[in-house]
């Protein structure tokens, strides 16, 4: 049997990240963590801030995603997100700092204050980016 | 005649202009180049979405956000939001912008009960500003132009749209055709009007998606990303479009600095020889009469 395999389109407002034959992806969209795999039905779902992982030949490669949405059709699975940073191109220190910015921040607000929401998305996707910068380590 | 100082300090003052446009012709290549580099990587981004957004809207009812299909009530006041750049010495681009939007504006003056004008860019908040009032102006955004600017932006003006500030949104700007030629853009925005669809995309419609969550929670969440990119596709386009209109322009000017510095020398040669045949003529003449 010959091998199936999805067909991964990962674009930016910037560039196209990804564009290339994967086995399996896992993404975490707006409803909870789902899974994809060659012969899904057509798809469509809007992402929250998280992590999309892919495997590629026995290999898991993680990243970690701002909003976007992603589309299913005939093995073609399309992905466009605002952001998509690699797991080994992750800022260590950076997202470190964002995080302690972000705590500090949302200390001293109240969940009525604009600038609540603002933060607590920054604190997310600080959260995510350390998740997915730790994993590169094992991939 | 002109004497020979003054002719000579005219060449001088063309050249060291010539210097300086050539110099701002090789920096707007530069600039354009990248420029153009964003224009082409965010277009798959931009277009993808559209594609998905379209299908979606063409299955959806019209109704189910506010951004998509027509007001009922009396909808006559408008947005028009124009782009321009924020610097000169970049030909008739601006110009051209300018023109439009004062057309715009006065042939528009009786069909919408209010024009409310947003301007991105310095140069059109300064032709405009002396004619007309203008709600709301940006400048310096497109010399460092990233999409969360362009995001802020389209946020702004759909917070308005939404508060019923206004009923349509026009946005006029430059589009990025080629480095010679830019072709002024008269679009609407708001609200959104699902393009009619075509042979082939009715197939591709056919497909029954599985939606989550719900096929109206990501219309409404898909729209207001469509103006964002929207307008970020149109900062892009528009700083592209500057530069290269401001290479042409330079090139032009260097070209036309050029072709003077030679009038001006040959006129320079001219005086030159003339002032030596007056002084022979008089040496000459001079030793005549002594002879004599």
């Amino acid at each position: 049997m010959a091998e199936e395999k999805l067909k991964l389109e990962l674009v930016t407002p910037y560039k196209i990240i990804l564009n290339e034959e994967v086995d399996e992806i896992t993404a975490t969209g707006s409803q909870g963590e789902f899974g994809l795999l060659p012969g899904h039905a057509p798809f469509l779902s809007s992402l929250k801030i998280g992590e999309l992982s892919y495997k590629q030949h026995g290999v898991f490669y993680h990243l970690a995603l701002n909003w976007g949405y992603v589309e299913v059709k005939d093995d073609d699975v399309t992905v466009l997100v605002q952001t998509a940073e690699k797991a080994d191109e992750i800022d260590v220190d950076r997202a470190k700092s964002a995080l302690d910015r972000a705590e500090d921040a949302l200390k001293k607000l109240t969940a009525e204050d604009k600038q609540f929401k603002v933060y607590e998305a920054a604190l997310e996707r600080a959260i995510i980016r350390l998740q997915v910068a730790g994993k590169s380590v094992r991939k | 005649m002109p004497n020979l100082k003054s002719i000579k300090k005219r060449i001088g003052s063309v050249k060291n202009t010539g210097q300086i446009t050539k110099a701002m012709k090789m920096v707007s290549a530069a600039k354009l180049r990248k420029a153009q580099d964003n224009v082409v990587a965010a277009r798959p981004y931009a277009e993808k979405l559209s594609e998905v957004l379209y299908r979606l809207a063409d299955s959806v009812e019209p109704g189910i956000s506010p951004l998509l299909g027509k007001r009922e009530r009396n909808s006559d006041r408008v947005l028009l939001v124009v782009v321009t750049s924020d610097r000169g010495l970049c030909g008739g681009f601006n110009a051209y912008i300018c023109k439009t939007a004062d057309k715009f504006l006065k042939e528009n003056k009786n069909k919408y009960s209010e024009i409310k004008i947003m301007t991105i860019g310095r140069k059109g908040y300064d032709f405009l500003k002396n004619r007309y009032e203008v709600w709301k102006s940006y400048s310096n955004i497109q010399s460092n132009l990233n999409y969360d600017t362009a995001a802020a932006l389209g946020q702004e003006i759909i917070s308005g749209y939404i508060d019923e500030h206004y009923d349509e949104v026009h946005i006029l700007y430059n589009e990025f055709k080629s480095v010679m030629s830019q072709v002024v853009t008269l679009t609407q925005m708001l609200p959104i009007i699902p393009e009619t669809v075509s042979e082939e995309d009715t197939v591709v419609a056919h497909t029954e998606y599985i939606y989550e969550p719900g096929q109206a929670a990501l219309v409404s969440e898909l729209l207001p990303k469509h103006i964002e990119v929207q307008i970020f596709r149109i900062l892009l386009e528009s700083v592209a479009g500057e530069h290269g209109a401001r290479m042409t322009a330079m090139d032009s000017a260097s070209k036309n600095a050029t072709e003077m510095i030679g009038r001006l020398t040959l006129a320079y040669n001219r005086a030159r020889q003339a002032a030596i045949t007056t002084e022979l003529m008089e040496i000459i003449s001079g030793a005549e009469s002594i002879k004599g």
